[in-house]
């Protein structure tokens, strides 16, 4: 399938870029990796009239932790997530992530920025985000400003940023001690979107869980958190009673929609499956196992 | 519409060629460039038939624009077989039977070439997961993931005694 | 045991070598050295440096001088009446040369409808309205693809949405009719009946046990990776048309096009050149075909039409959907003793199913399976909807999948009522080695077989006593563990004349050898491989009988021009047939070798025995002529009297299918809270008689196994309840990836087809008929004391999630 024709525009700054962006606002759409945007191209779902590709800005690619947080420049391509030591170690639930978003050849060309800012409740890393309380840094003609993860998914495809914003970077504070976290996807096939996945970023005190958040994956039409799940955590120990209250709650505050990859009833009991299988991982990783 | 001029490197080699920004980087080199070992399947991004190496990654070249290729080193499946010696890989689907109708083998040649870069001793899961974005029809798999295997098997065999 | 006695002279004498009771053995034979690379060898494909260094030649990489491109405008509509096409935005664009519609092919000669292999008729382009969702409307022809993708979105039509016919009970109610163009306004297309009606009344009346079960087999979609096109190019000075065409049967398709167009046959020439996958999905002649050759013919200039993803997933190349309602008796001591069949098949729009013409249902009858019993009836309905035509397709060997799935899942359910462990009741009611050739009670004559040696071996490759005691240990515990087992009886090999026909065609097949002086040769093969290694495995025949190295035989298969005249490969009837042929007309080579051998060595023809690669006398092997001394003789040194040349033709007449047959066991675990079906093991033992080339066989087998993999979990095209295809690109046709593929274990025994001049019997699409139903045991085993008794194929995780919580079972 043959995409629409469109200008072209391949910016090697960051500011030509924003310069650009304010110029055709509202016309332009933003080429990152392209995986998510192509393919929709592809079939003319969308028509932009101008693209601006941001893929020379090679200043937004790192992976590095900065005192109290892990910062990932927008344009990091998916796969520098699994083979960066720093992630593996310290960021398990981001890990976990990394290894389910689509198939390793369009990790190749997906970015982080992209895959957060395109606000696809289907997306793997909104959940994980959420989970971690990460905070978006986005850059206009007004400068720099860092939006948290709660205020930043705003409708379905929608995020908190204005036209004239790029997302240039992710911060994801360091967890502390006594914390573990891990993202558990129950897909058709490997490359698929969730049937329903769960972020689950914790912090133990002792055998009680001291906080918890936990993101949820395409049951939702907008990037939701569990808090009815993650009340049902804190201050209280593991056990098999509280994991099922933690999964029901978060069964009964999704909000799935029946497709065919299942019915509205199975998607919310496998949130709860999903949920539960996710803070088991996260508490043993707390407790310092893998 | 926008027309640019765009010159990577195919295999080694310098190329120039006008297109179309919405020219997809798989039709530039099977039309543009009549490297036509690069195939199609599909037009969802999922069967990897495509596969290229872009700076040295494996990407669906069905999904990148030509134009953002400029400047970029693309490899296909025709510059695999170094001064007309096959590849290990190359080698490896020709003596383990990992191929019957070829459609889907270059796509699956480029990213296990990749794959045993960053990965020279791979378990079983792993290849399997390796080549997780390719899918073939004929195979099986089974006899994919051996070739694979061989070609690893001879590149640290190679490598151990340079 | 059937004959060859109504053959020629030449033929019973060639069919030599081959007894009719062989036992079976599990060795391969081989009786050639390496360099010769005769049957049996594990040798490397010749065809593949070319694909491994990307310089295959598929219709895609066709490129010709001045080459226009077609695309297709498509209904987004199941059943609408088109009250107008307005092509005049499309065809005021730059580069756009002209819009097809059904109106111009009208004009052109009728040529908007066209024949299909069912002897029904399809529309090529409408005129009145549209029969199926992503039916070809109109086509546009531009000077570049991209062109003519933008050309597509240019035209309007009109559409006025009917209902939509979508469930085949309700189009049996002809509410609704789908084809109004015929004269009897039914949607009921045929009814057909096979077995003893009132024998299999009375085995049920005196049953012991009936189990009675219902199956739909849903639609799925070949997928090869390659998809479906053609470039056609009509040369105006010569009148030529000459075809490169995604064609698993080239010379049929030139048949079909020269009675079709009127173009004479001599005119026409397909090529049928590397093609990426076939399995039954490029046998039927598509519209868009033959609008790329009209565009052609018309435009006088080189057309090509290569069909998207999306558009060959949503208009073409689907198999199966039957709806079958199945009963099973069985006597007093357990005996299956009949089977009773009613079956619906949704044909779509034209009754367009790549059968053998007699047989609308294919081989459906086979149905009775590895079982002895005394009757069986079955009655199948084909009917038409607002759905794209097509049926047998997907490694089915003409609805043998259907019809094993069928069987193998009511022998494992009448083991189960019964309370016998599955792989001992099955080898209680196995035919017997000794009842071969078998006469079943549908009218087949499986040649040969031996299916406990086959399911012996299954079990003995796992342990299956000690998977059962796990089994029953993790039941105890609650855990979910299934142990499915297949025991399948295939046909293949279409066919004998006296029975089989495509659209009147008669299903031989051919080879053509020729030997050079130099003592190489060229063989010609009216067969079309799509990946099965024909350049490989034909040479090793002809190694085999002639002694000539394989890597000295130059195999050619799809143009039309040179090929001698074969139906085709599909069904998995290569072997069966041009194998055969291979074989045939090597023996008459060799008949001839023998006159030459006798004229160089002084000798009678008497004195003289073959040896692998040579004819030496009798007592005194030192005295010999290879066959490549006689290759030079017969153009150097040939006998007076006698024509030079060393070569032969033979077009096999097969005299009775060939019946390959196995055993499989698949071993799953479920999980209780996800409904996902884990397959922890699957063992496949393969019995195609003998083996040409291992390699090449465990690797159709590994293939086929995959193919019943997908449809098992994964695959289903859906259509909603106006007739819209809701799977309609890869991303929810879900094929399987390395991963969710399991790693298959293979086995085998060899039981030799008593008639076939080498012993074989074809193998492609065994595994795919063998292995859903041993999945869909192995699952419904996994929950039979939950109370579960059938779960229809995809087995999804919510369809089995379901059942679990209706029985109380989470996780």
């Amino acid at each position: 399938m043959i995409p629409g024709a469109f200008d072209y525009h391949s910016p090697r700054s960051l500011e030509e870029a924003l310069s650009l962006l304010q110029q055709h606002a509202g016309e332009a759409k933003i080429l990152a990796g392209g995986q998510s945007l192509i393919p929709a191209m592809r079939f003319r779902l969308a028509m932009p009239s101008i693209l601006i590709d941001i893929n020379r800005l090679d200043d937004l690619r790192y992976v590095e932790e900065r005192g109290d947080h892990l910062a990932i420049g927008a344009m990091t391509r998916e796969h520098a997530l699994e083979d960066s030591s720093v992630v593996c170690s310290a960021y398990p639930l981001l890990h976990d992530t990394a290894l389910v978003i689509a198939d390793p050849l369009v990790r190749n060309q997906a970015t982080v920025g992209g895959n957060i800012a395109h606000a696809d409740p289907a997306n793997d890393h909104p959940a994980t985000m959420l989970a971690y309380n990460a905070t978006v840094v986005a850059k206009g003609p007004k400068g720099e400003r860092t939006i948290a993860i709660d205020d930043f998914f705003t409708g379905l495809f929608e995020n908190a940023m204005a036209d004239d914003e790029i997302l240039t970077e992710i911060r994801i504070p360091k967890p502390g001690a006594n914390s573990g976290g891990a993202y558990t996807k129950l897909e058709r096939k490997v490359g698929d979107y969730a049937i329903s996945a769960a972020a689950v970023q914790l912090r133990l005190d002792g055998a009680k869980v001291a906080a918890a958040r936990i993101g949820l994956t395409n049951v939702s039409a907008v990037p939701m958190r569990a808090k009815a799940a993650e009340a049902e955590l804190v201050g209280k120990s593991i056990s098999d009673s509280v994991l099922e209250a933690a999964g029901k709650a978060a069964a009964g505050e999704c909000d799935p929609s029946p497709d065919l990859r299942g019915g509205v009833d199975y998607k919310r009991d496998m949130t709860r499956v999903m949920v539960k299988r996710s803070i088991q991982q996260a508490v043993v990783r707390a407790q310092g196992g893998k | 519409m926008s027309e640019h001029e765009v010159t990577l490197t195919i295999n080694g080699e310098s190329v120039t060629r006008s297109v179309e920004a919405r020219t997809l980087l798989v039709h530039f080199i099977r039309e543009d460039l009549s490297l036509t070992g690069t195939h199609i399947g599909c037009d969802t991004t999922s069967c990897g038939a495509c596969t290229v190496l872009l700076n040295g990654k494996p990407v669906k070249s069905c999904t990148v624009f030509a134009v953002q290729a400029e400047g970029a080193a693309v490899e296909t499946i025709e510059g695999v077989a170094a001064g007309g010696e096959l590849h290990p890989l190359q080698e490896g689907f020709w003596e383990k039977h990992g191929l019957q109708c070829g459609y889907c083998t270059p796509g699956m040649i480029m990213t296990a070439k990749h794959f045993l870069e960053k990965n020279p001793n791979p378990s079983e899961d792993e290849i399997r997961h390796g080549i997780s974005g390719n899918l073939c029809r004929c195979t099986g798999y089974n006899k994919i993931v051996e070739a694979i295997q061989y070609a690893s098997q001879k590149l640290q065999a190679d490598a151990g005694g340079e | 045991m059937p004959q060859l006695d109504d053959r020629t002279e030449p033929h019973s004498e060639l069919a030599e070598g081959v007894s009719a009771k062989m036992p079976t053995t599990d060795e391969v034979q081989i009786k050639t050295p390496e360099n010769i690379g005769g049957m049996g060898h594990r040798k490397k494909r010749k065809e593949d440096p070319r694909f491994l260094q990307g310089k295959g030649n598929y219709v895609d990489d066709v490129k010709l001088p001045g080459m226009l491109y077609m695309d297709i405008v498509r209904s987004p509509y199941a059943h609408a009446k088109i009250n107008k096409i307005d092509a005049s935005a499309a065809l005021e664009m730059d580069g756009v040369l002209a819009v097809i519609t059904g109106e111009d092919l009208k004009a052109a000669g009728d040529l908007h409808w066209m024949p299909t292999l069912m002897s029904d008729t399809q529309m090529v382009l409408p005129i009145d309205k549209v029969v199926y969702y992503a039916q070809e409307v109109c086509a546009v022809i531009a000077t570049s693809r991209y062109i003519a993708a933008d050309a597509i979105e240019q035209v309007f039509v009109d559409y006025e949405p009917l209902d939509a016919v979508v469930d085949p009970f309700e189009a049996m109610k002809d509410e609704v009719i789908v084809r109004d163009d015929k004269e009897k306004k039914t949607n009921h297309i045929w009814h057909w009946e096979a077995g003893d009606k009132a024998a299999t009344d009375a085995v049920f009346n005196d049953a012991a046990t009936v189990v009675k079960e219902k199956f739909y087999i849903p639609r799925i979609h070949v997928s090869s990776i390659e998809t479906c096109g053609m470039v056609a190019n009509y040369n105006k000075a010569r009148e030529h048309m000459q075809i490169y065409m995604t064609s698993q049967a080239p010379h049929a398709h030139r048949t079909v096009f020269a009675l079709v167009s009127g173009l004479p046959e001599h005119k026409i020439q397909i090529i049928s050149p590397d093609i990426g996958g076939g399995f039954g999905g490029k046998v039927p002649v598509y519209p868009g075909y033959v609008i790329c050759a009209v565009a052609s013919l018309v435009t006088g200039k080189p057309v090509k039409w290569i069909e998207d993803r999306s558009e060959n997933l949503q208009a073409d190349s689907f198999a199966r959907d039957y709806h079958i309602e199945a009963e099973m008796a069985a006597d007093k001591d357990g005996r299956i003793s009949g089977l009773r069949v009613k079956t619906l098949s949704d044909c779509g729009a034209a009754d367009a199913a790549a059968n053998p013409s007699k047989f609308p249902a294919g081989l459906y009858s086979i149905c009775t399976g590895s079982y002895d019993m005394k009757a069986a009836h079955v009655e199948v309905d084909g009917v038409y909807t607002t759905k794209p035509p097509g049926g047998v397709a997907y490694r089915c060997s003409f609805r043998v999948t259907e019809a094993v799935h069928m069987v193998e899942r009511m022998a494992d359910i009448m083991a189960h009522e019964l309370g016998e462990d599955p792989a001992d009741y099955r080898l209680r009611n196995f035919i017997r080695p000794d009842q071969f050739p078998y006469k079943s009670p549908t009218g087949w004559e499986y040649d040969s077989g031996n299916y406990e040696a086959a399911l012996n071996k299954a079990m003995d490759m796992l342990d299956y006593r000690a998977l059962r005691k796990e089994q029953a240990e993790k039941r105890a515990k609650g855990e979910l563990m299934g142990i499915g087992i297949s025991s399948f009886t295939e046909v293949v090999g279409a066919g004998p004349s006296k029975d089989y026909d495509i659209l009147g065609i008669k299903m031989f097949d051919s080879a053509e050898i020729r030997i050079h002086p130099t003592g190489k040769a060229m063989a010609r093969f009216g067969t079309k491989s799509q990946g099965q290694g024909h350049e490989t495995t034909y040479a090793q025949i002809v190694a085999e009988e002639l002694g000539l190295p394989a890597d000295d035989i130059e195999v050619e298969e799809g143009d039309t021009d040179t090929a001698p005249y074969g139906l085709g490969t599909y069904a998995s009837r290569s072997t069966p047939t041009a194998g055969a042929a291979a074989a045939m007309a090597s023996r008459k080579i060799r008949a001839k070798a023998k006159k030459i051998a006798a004229h160089l060595l002084e000798v009678g023809e008497d004195d003289l025995e073959w040896n692998i690669d040579r004819f030496q006398v009798k007592g005194s092997p030192d005295q010999a002529k290879t066959i490549q001394e006689i290759a030079f003789a017969a153009y150097t040194n040939h006998p007076q009297g006698m024509e030079a040349g060393l070569e032969a033709v033979d077009y096999y007449d097969p005299p009775n299918l060939t019946f390959p047959f196995g055993s499989y066991i698949c071993v799953v675990d479920i999980d209780k809270g996800t409904g996902e079906v884990k397959i922890r093991r699957f063992v496949a033992v393969d019995d195609c008689g003998h083996i040409i080339n291992p390699l090449i066989v465990e690797g159709q087998i590994h293939g086929g196994l995959t193919m019943g993999l997908a449809p098992s979990l994964f695959e289903e095209i859906v259509y909603d309840e106006h007739g819209q295809n809701l799977t309609g690109t890869f991303a929810d046709y879900l094929l399987p990836t390395a991963v969710e593929s399991p790693k298959w274990e293979l086995g085998k025994t060899i039981t030799p087809s008593p008639h076939h001049p080498i012993g074989a019997k074809g193998v492609g699409e065994s595994p795919t008929v063998g292995a859903p139903p041993a999945i869909a045991n192995a699952v419904v085993d996994a929950l039979w004391h939950l109370g579960v008794r059938n779960i229809d194929i995809p087995i999804t995780p919510p369809k089995v999630w379901k059942l679990l919580r209706d029985a109380g079972v989470t996780d």
